[in-house]
């Protein structure tokens, strides 16, 4: 049986991670392959590289990074933040990130999705939805949740999968940073809309939570930055504890 | 010395660092002379079969594979491209194996699958020192059914190939090089051989 991943996820901003970390381990908190390996070295499954600097090196500085952390890594890792075209997908492909996040992008030109798609593979893109509830409706939004558009979350699942996205990211925007717990309600809806992979984010405060959206859904992976970053919860502890729960877990 | 067919495929570079983690000398060619050269070879693969297929033939590499004589490791599409046939594009392959590639079409498992899974591997020098509660990362729709030239098996609603050998040609279907240390073990199997 496959096994449910653990995702830290790392912003990054000029090729530095943005918020610190407290590990007493790592000499530059700011350093995100210093963190990366970190995080290998404890048992992620994965690793998710989200760039949200906005500067014109933009590109040059996170190419320099992927290649860094993929001459050293030995799990995979993808890499996302304002990827409009399929020359800069493959630029960060062919320096060694393994899949591509696309989000905003995506929304305004969805035909980016099958460019990706046949590309490189449906198992290469990535495309994270960040979505708030109103009313009984869940509405897309765009530019790290400031712009709300006009789609709804299940539909724009749906059709992001069927012009070939691998695999679904869905950010709770009323839950993330709560640390109340993920949005398992839609995540069990959404899974159920799509054949895909989803990656649970959103709301991680505690390692039972983890063990709820993966008992309440049946989402692939579960997603968290500050509770990693800050050691309110360890992946190794919280790999034991999802074992003892009965959660397939890889140890 | 290694040498790693250059034929566009995703991974390349990946399977490059790999080698660099383990300290092992490569070369990266897309010419048959070159590739003649190596004890061994690896033939990488992310990507679309079809694409794939056309890439290695605009290089006229596909008699000079199929005619391999030394020590020849296929990963992911790497490994599928050594069937006969793939469901992927209706693609012809190299046909090392008779075997053919086929969808998953499950009611149960998503595709594609991602993700790490462990193996049942059987008795072969790829798989030594390799235990079944090892677990590799796994990325892929399409498949190679299990047959007597399987070396190690994964399970994903049906039973079907994570490694296959038939005479010096292997295969892995999982990518050894994003597998952590039990990726490394295999890549070094290869290389010890």
């Amino acid at each position: 049986m496959i096994t449910k991943r653990i995702i830290p996820c790392l912003d990054i901003k000029d090729g530095r991670t943005v918020k610190g970390t407290n590990f007493i381990s790592i000499k530059d908190a700011g350093d995100p392959l210093e963190l990366a390996r970190k995080y290998e070295e404890e048992g992620a499954d994965e690793l998710i590289f989200l760039d949200i600097s906005a500067t014109e090196r933009k590109t040059e500085l996170l190419t320099e990074l992927v290649e860094r952390l993929a001459s050293e890594l030995s799990i995979p890792f993808t890499v996302g933040g304002g990827i409009q075209s399929v020359d800069a997908a493959y630029t960060l492909l062919r320096n060694g990130a393994d899949k591509i996040a696309v989000n905003s992008a995506a929304v305004y030109r969805p035909e980016l999705i099958s460019e990706l798609s046949h590309a490189f593979g449906a198992q290469c893109i990535v495309v994270a939805v960040d979505a708030k509830k109103e009313l009984d409706d869940w509405w897309v939004y765009t530019h790290g949740g400031k712009k709300k558009t006009d789609r709804l979350l299940y539909e724009w699942g749906k059709e992001a999968e069927s012009l070939g996205a691998g695999e679904l990211l869905f950010t709770s925007m009323d839950h993330d940073g709560t640390k109340k717990g993920f949005a398992c309600e839609a995540l069990k809806k959404l899974n159920e809309t799509v054949r895909i992979p989803i990656i649970a984010s959103g709301g991680a405060g505690a390692k039972e939570h983890f063990t709820d959206v993966f008992k309440e859904t049946n989402v692939d992976a579960a997603l968290a930055a500050s509770v990693f970053h800050y050691q309110e919860i360890s992946v190794p502890d919280l790999k034991r504890f999802l074992a003892q729960a009965e959660v397939h877990v890889r140890l | 010395m290694i040498g790693i067919i250059d034929y566009g495929a995703g991974n390349t570079k990946s399977v490059m660092n790999a080698l660099d983690r383990l300290n092992v000398p490569y070369f990266l060619s897309d010419e048959v002379k070159e590739l003649r050269s190596a004890d061994k070879l690896i033939l990488p693969g992310v990507g679309h079969a079809k694409k794939a297929m056309q890439q290695l033939q605009e290089r006229q590499l596909i008699p000079f594979i199929q005619t391999y004589e030394k020590p020849f490791l296929g990963v992911c599409l790497g490994m599928q491209l050594l069937a006969s046939f793939t469901e992927e594009g209706n693609t012809k392959c190299l046909g090392i194996l008779e075997d053919q590639v086929k969808f998953f079409s499950l009611d149960q498992e998503k595709v594609p699958k991602m993700g790490w899974n462990t193996i049942q591997p059987s008795k072969d020098v790829l798989m030594k020192n390799i235990p079944d509660t090892a677990y590799f990362y796994f990325v892929h729709s399409y498949y190679l059914p299990s047959s007597s030239y399987s070396i190690a098996e994964a399970e994903y609603g049906i039973k079907y190939t994570a490694a296959v050998r038939k005479k010096n040609f292997w295969g892995v279907q999982f990518h050894p090089e994003k597998s952590a240390s039990s990726g490394a073990l295999i890549l070094q199997n290869f290389i010890n051989l």
